[in-house]
């Protein structure tokens, strides 16, 4: 069951099959063409429920060149607009994922060393990852790509749009600013990924967590030094000055000093978090958000004062030692003590029902209806630095929108629409009408392989499948656990 | 001194009293007897009852109904505007098996060997599990603990047969008191074509060309009929000839209910092919077939149904199988599995998402699954399924008094459980999440 973060390429509680459904030939890719360019859309007759300023029944929003325009409860159509009757039905802002691993082509973890710095995750998007669309099929319309959890300090990371259809530059959140994993505890220290024969990679405790992090930072701000010193030499007009040697190790950290890039930290337990927490005051950055965080509850008046975010699981516990003490009362414990809160998926499949694992903390802990919602919305744009643009509806937001049939907040509701910058990016009538055209291709198309095949069988491999014989479908079943020990999260 | 006794003896009352309202497997009240009354009361067994009673006596469901006196010396419970159903049962979890599914030392889930039939789950239960107050907590009275049943708290490699899987209820002081049913079904694990596997002596992963994975899949199918056949025979000498001329054999003794039909294969399989053959073989071999997994059952629904193969579903909560599957296969396979006429009940496959059972089965409802069919696939189809609805699933006049109370739909998010009683006990909802959640509540703000 121990699962090498090497192996775990891409990250889902079905394990495995995320690789495998890499490697399988991609028959088709559903929505290869993005939808049209905004036009102007009126939803009208919904119960919407704007996050920011409670909630309007029989509501309606215009959406202009891809923002809001307008919410009210009765907006009069444009002639040019195109009209979503949206009776019985509720809007709210697309849900915002601050853990997530989709769209990453290959594995989440640099894990051979402890500080991986220097890699980035927006280099290795994948805009074909078939995730992108399930998620947004749950509502979901940003999500926080992050490197794994193998490092003490990870790679840098992404926030991206689920414009699904649209190339991989097209994805990340223009604007937003860049984030860089770390990770505490467990996963660093590599307590779940012995590997028999080989010695073990340094750090193999708490301690020598912290000390890499604080002699990597004393490094960055030595480094930053020679950089300030150069650039006051030019400044100066001295000509002769030499130009340091650039350490792309360290920039994304002088980053960080300089407040240019959030550090996302994955975390379990109380004393890893106090730990951070103290490194971080004392190089003088601040932790944006803390990941995880399934003991944050024990310490959240400490979190609070910070200032720091906090970004939690809804009711995952004991996988491992330290999710032992993990409790679905986390996230409204953390929020009555004035942190601000969110619920994240690291998992493809979990960032599904986002909105429902929101909703168990009215049960844990007594959240009202909108401190629920906020969770998954508001919460996590503030975390990501883009509340401005996204999390709520408000006029001059981008038009980031979800429809369901029922309260989004119940285990009965159903995503009917997700849009993007006004366009609609999901629509389930038309994912299901659909379906049978794209069943019939799928059979033309293996029909035409096959018979491809039948004429010019000398050119078959060995090894390869005979003409006709069942495509091998093999499924390895590994234990879930591997999605949460394979140091992605 | 005398203060100090007194002191002591206080301390003393505290701890004790602590220990009685903290233990998980507490049934904190010797037997006796309990009348819900002004409840809406959802049997299962016939329509709601609006303004119901019902009467627990010696652990059974004494009587239920609208017009039930409530007898001298009972415990009244005045449920007015809650909600009365039969607890939820989870038909394959690790309760019990495994803790921290990461710590080796604390599960006991799978043996090592591809034939384990002599091992029992409930053997390995461990009452004092965490999980076990946590699960019921959230409305699941009663579950089976499934050796080699994979999931997040599974544990790692699998082998043919797993072990005989126990049904028991989430609560009491030992396995004993837990016990349902120590033996309901055989663990099978059904063999895959597996062509990418790893490697854990060199660390990488393995492609093997399908034929060759092909033919260890059909020597270890072969090597469980072989196992089976030997089983068979002992079945049949089994009873004949004197002690002295018969060698006991604890594993094929183990089979001999399996290969005579009387005790159900529960056969691990997931895709429609894998689905196919072992259907195939259980026919052949005439044992008696319970599905578990069933990703793409709906591929093989009429196969299921004209056998009378029911069902237990992997979470709805999962990603589809294949990359271009609709994106709600798994949630909308329960609806179209009902229409077909095959049964099914929902499993959670897991410990520490046991408690998402009610969750699985009201987004099959999302996606078209009819309500009463939801709620029977938590409650009473798992008890026809496994044969324990003689005693549980539904409320009725002499069943085990499994019960939940709530302020609403078991299903939805939401919904808290009010009362709990197993076997006509009234049991706690107290659990590890809720102390530490109290405790921390009560942080007083840090020191400057």
């Amino acid at each position: 069951m121990k699962f090498p973060s090497a192996l775990v390429v891409k990250r889902s509680r079905s394990g495995l099959l995320g690789l495998l459904a890499i490697l399988a030939l991609p028959l088709l890719v559903r929505g290869a063409n993005p939808p049209d360019a905004p036009t102007v859309i009126l939803i009208e007759n919904a119960t919407i429920l704007t996050v920011s300023h409670g909630s309007i029944e029989h509501g309606s929003i215009l959406i202009r060149n891809g923002k809001i325009a307008e919410v009210g409860a009765s907006i009069i159509a444009p002639k040019d607009a195109q009209v979503f009757d949206a009776a019985g039905q509720y809007v709210i802002p697309g849900i915002i994922d601050c853990h997530s691993h989709i769209a990453v082509d290959g594995s989440v973890n640099e894990g051979s060393i402890s500080v991986s710095s220097m890699v980035n995750i927006a280099d290795v998007l994948n805009p074909d990852d078939i995730d992108i669309y399930r998620d947004l099929a749950g509502g979901v319309t940003v999500a926080n790509v992050l490197h794994g959890s193998a490092n003490s300090i990870g790679g840098q990371t992404v926030v991206i749009k689920l414009r699904w259809g649209q190339p991989a530059s097209k994805l990340p959140f223009e604007g937003a600013v860049p984030g860089i994993k770390f990770a505490l505890g467990e996963n660093p220290k590599r307590s779940n990924f012995s590997i028999p024969g080989q010695t073990p990679r340094y750090p193999a405790t708490r301690m020598g967590v912290e000390e890499t992090i604080r002699t990597t930072f004393a490094e960055a701000r030595d480094y930053k030094k020679t950089w300030d010193d150069y650039d006051k030499r030019v400044a100066s007009g001295d000509k002769n000055a030499i130009p340091p040697r650039r350490d792309l190790r360290l920039d994304p950290l002088v980053e960080v000093l300089e407040g240019k890039r959030y550090v996302h930290a994955h975390c379990y337990r109380e004393d890893e978090i106090l730990m951070l927490l103290r490194v971080a005051k004392e190089f003088g950055f601040k932790v944006r958000t803390l990941q995880h965080v399934l003991e944050g509850y024990k310490v959240a008046d400490e979190i609070a004062a910070a200032g720091t975010g906090a970004s939690t699981f809804s009711d995952w516990w004991a996988y491992k030692v330290e999710a032992y003490d993990a409790i679905p009362y986390n996230a409204a414990l953390m929020t009555r003590r004035g942190v601000i809160v969110s619920i994240n998926s690291d998992d493809a499949e979990e960032a599904t029902h986002l909105n429902q694992e929101a909703a168990k903390t009215m049960k844990y802990g007594g959240l009202t209806h909108d401190e629920a919602l906020k969770l998954v919305t508001l919460n996590p744009a503030m975390q990501l630095g883009i509340d401005k643009r996204v999390g709520s509806i408000d006029v001059g937001k981008d038009a980031d929108l979800v429809i369901y049939n029922h309260d989004p907040l119940s285990a009965y509701a159903v995503v009917q629409k997700t849009l993007i910058d006004g366009r609609v990016y999901f629509d389930r009538q038309r994912d299901i009408a659909e379906r049978e055209p794209r069943e019939k291709e799928k059979k033309a198309l293996m029909e035409k392989e096959k018979k491809a095949e039948e004429k010019k069988p000398a050119e078959r491999k060995p090894g390869e499948k005979k003409p006709g014989e069942e495509k091998p479908k093999d499924k390895p079943k590994p234990p879930q656990a591997s999605a949460v020990l394979g140091g992605a999260q | 001194m005398k203060g100090v006794k007194i002191a002591l003896r206080v301390v003393l009352a505290f701890v004790a009293a602590f220990c009685i309202s903290h233990n998980p497997s507490a049934q904190s009240q010797p037997s006796s007897s309990y009348a819900i009354t002004h409840a809406k009361i959802f049997t299962l067994a016939g329509a709601p009852i609006e303004d119901g009673t019902l009467v627990i006596r010696d652990g059974k469901v004494a009587a239920v109904g609208a017009n039930v006196e409530v007898p001298p010396g009972a415990q009244v419970i005045d449920a007015k505007g809650l909600q009365v159903y039969p607890g939820l049962f989870d038909p394959i979890t690790q309760m019990g098996l495994s803790e921290i599914s990461a710590v080796n030392a604390t599960v006991d889930t799978s043996e090592t060997g591809a034939f384990n039939p002599d091992v029992v789950a409930a053997t390995a239960v461990s009452p004092s599990s965490e999980h076990i107050p946590v699960t019921r907590a959230a409305g699941i009275t009663e579950v089976l603990a499934v050796p080699d049943s994979g999931g997040f708290d599974g544990g790692g490699s699998r082998g043919v047969i797993g072990g005989q899987a126990s049904a028991i209820h989430l609560a009491g002081w030992t396995i004993n008191d837990m016990l349902i049913k120590k033996t309901v079904a055989m663990v099978v694990v059904w063999p895959e074509i597996r062509t990418r596997t790893f490697d854990f002596a060199t660390f990488s992963r393995r492609e093997k060309p399908f034929g060759e994975a092909k033919q260890e899949y059909e020597k270890q199918v072969n090597e469980l009929a072989d196992y089976l056949e030997a089983a068979r025979h002992y079945a049949q000498a089994m009873g004949h000839g004197g002690p002295s001329d018969f060698q006991r054999d604890v594993k094929l003794e183990a089979l001999a209910p399996v290969v005579r039909g009387q005790l159900p294969a529960l056969v691990f399989a997931d895709s429609a092919r894998d689905i196919r053959n072992a259907v195939e073989f259980c026919e052949k071999q005439k044992l008696k077939m319970i599905l578990a997994g069933g990703e793409e059952a709906y591929k093989v629904k009429d196969l299921l149904r004209s056998k009378g193969i029911p069902v237990i579903l992997r979470p709805t909560l999962s990603l589809p199988p294949e990359e271009d599957d609709p994106y709600d296969r798994l949630l909308s396979q329960p609806a179209e599995l009902a229409s077909a006429g095959v049964k099914f009940a929902f499993g959670s496959f897991d410990n520490s998402f046991a408690r998402r059972l009610g969750q699985q089965a009201a987004n099959a409802v999302a996606y078209g699954l009819p309500y009463d069919q939801a709620l029977k696939a938590v409650t009473v189809y798992p008890a026809e399924i496994f044969g324990l609805a003689d005693q549980l699933g539904t409320i009725e006049t002499g069943k085990v008094a499994d019960i939940i109370v709530t302020n609403g739909d078991p299903l939805e998010l939401t919904t808290e459980v009010k009362y709990l009683f197993i076997k006509g006990q009234r049991t706690s909802l107290d659990n590890r999440h809720l102390r530490l959640y109290e405790k921390y509540l009560n942080r007083p703000k840090p020191g400057n």
